[in-house]
């Protein structure tokens, strides 16, 4: 089976640091992979090459056949904007627009029109049971509340890979688990591969595997998931 | 003492006691119907349970019993007594890393593979809270943050090798 993402000899530097130094990886489709590590262990800078954020000084992404690390930022953006969805760990919801109209936004950017993205989105808080915060502005919702919402901001344009970069970090015990239950559900039911940052390992339990992440090197130079 | 608090519930047979206890308590473990007739006779003889009259024909399984005063207050004291808090250090993966460092070995290595091994006993315990009643989802909360806990140990000793390698190798 040929891995929806594929990651060879990634390497990138910042300044004279090396953030990455040397990773191969693969993940399938449907997969749902934690990412741990130290801090400035080079995590955020794999799921940024990953995700076309930021382009490897040497070696190459493929995503579901596309070689990403070769694209223009223009395409990039057109591919982060279609195939990625992106969550962190504080919502980063646009606060002077209402619960639902942030779930829009993806929709709109794409190019449907308002009637048909505010229907997909209610539909959307009907799913995360948060119909009644619809007319809420994020200011006015709870950290859970606004957690789910920016998950349903990021899954609404039905994208095959989920980045999260640490999105319980900033949750009590509770509401982490909720917001992963409701998350893991979402992504599971629509076949979506979830790529997740976190340093809690009781996040990482949610995964199917994890990968660990150490001076910009796969954990024991393991190539994870390589068959 | 769990024999003991349930059976100052409510009077019962040791069957039925067997059983309450494993609804509760035994289900990775079901606690043997031996064990459970002789803590009855134990604590019988302590005075802190006390057996009714037999019915009739009535066999070991057929004696119901019985808290004592003296019962309740044991199991007062068990209840607001404070257990102390545990500080059992892994003392085998503390005594690998420390070999591993003295005869030159990566310990950075046999961390990573501890932390894939409590990773996977984690995610064992998130599978099985998925859908079950609230009772099991505790169990399963505090079975993983301990061994959070642990990775928590594990995650700084892998930081702080290169000072605890220092320590060991320098005379």
């Amino acid at each position: 089976m040929t891995a929806l993402i594929q990651a060879r000899g990634l390497r990138k530097s910042f300044g004279t640091t090396d953030a990455l130094r040397g990773i191969d990886l693969d993940i399938h489709r449907g997969e749902v992979i934690a990412v741990m590590g130290p801090s400035g262990s080079g995590k955020s800078s794999l799921l940024h090459c990953l995700a076309g954020v930021l382009v490897p000084d040497s070696g190459t992404v493929i995503v579901d056949g596309i070689t990403v690390s070769a694209l223009n930022e223009a395409r990039r953006s057109a591919l982060r904007l279609t195939e990625f969805g992106f969550v962190f760990q504080f919502g980063q919801l646009l606060p002077d627009l209402t619960a639902v109209d942030n779930i829009t936004i993806p929709l709109l950017l794409g190019g449907m029109r308002r009637r048909q993205a505010l229907k997909e989105a209610h539909g959307w808080l009907d799913r995360l049971g948060l119909e009644t915060a619809a007319a809420k502005l994020p200011g006015e919702l709870s950290g859970g509340e606004a957690q789910r919402i920016a998950i349903a901001r990021a899954l609404v344009a039905h994208p095959s890979v989920l980045f999260a970069d640490e999105p319980t970090g900033s949750l009590d015990s509770l509401a982490a688990e909720n917001v992963l239950t409701a998350m893991l559900e979402l992504v599971r039911q629509a076949g979506t591969t979830l790529v997740m940052i976190t340093h809690d390992p009781r996040t990482a339990a949610y995964a199917d595997r994890e990968i660990i992440v150490r001076d910009g090197q796969l954990a024991a130079g393991d190539r994870v998931g390589i068959s | 003492m769990t024999l003991l608090g349930l059976l100052s519930v409510e009077p019962s047979y040791g069957y039925d006691l067997k059983h309450t206890y494993d609804r509760y308590f035994g289900v990775r473990k079901p606690v043997a119907f031996g064990q459970v007739y002789a803590t009855l006779a134990r604590m019988t003889r302590d005075e802190q349970i006390l057996a009714l009259a037999d019915e009739a024909g009535g066999g070991p399984d057929r004696k119901k019993y019985q808290v004592t005063d003296l019962g309740r207050t044991r199991v007062s004291q068990w209840m607001f007594t404070p257990d102390v808090p545990s500080e059992t250090l892994q003392s085998n993966l503390f005594a690998k890393t420390i070999i591993a460092l003295l005869i030159n070995d990566n310990a950075d290595r046999l961390l990573d593979v501890q932390r894939i091994e409590h990773l996977a006993r984690m995610r064992e315990l998130t599978r099985e809270k998925q859908g079950a009643d609230v009772m099991r989802m505790l169990l399963c909360d505090h079975a993983l943050f301990h061994i959070e806990a642990d990775l928590r140990w594990i995650d700084l000793t892998a930081a702080r090798l290169t000072q605890l390698r220092n320590e060991i190798t320098l005379p």
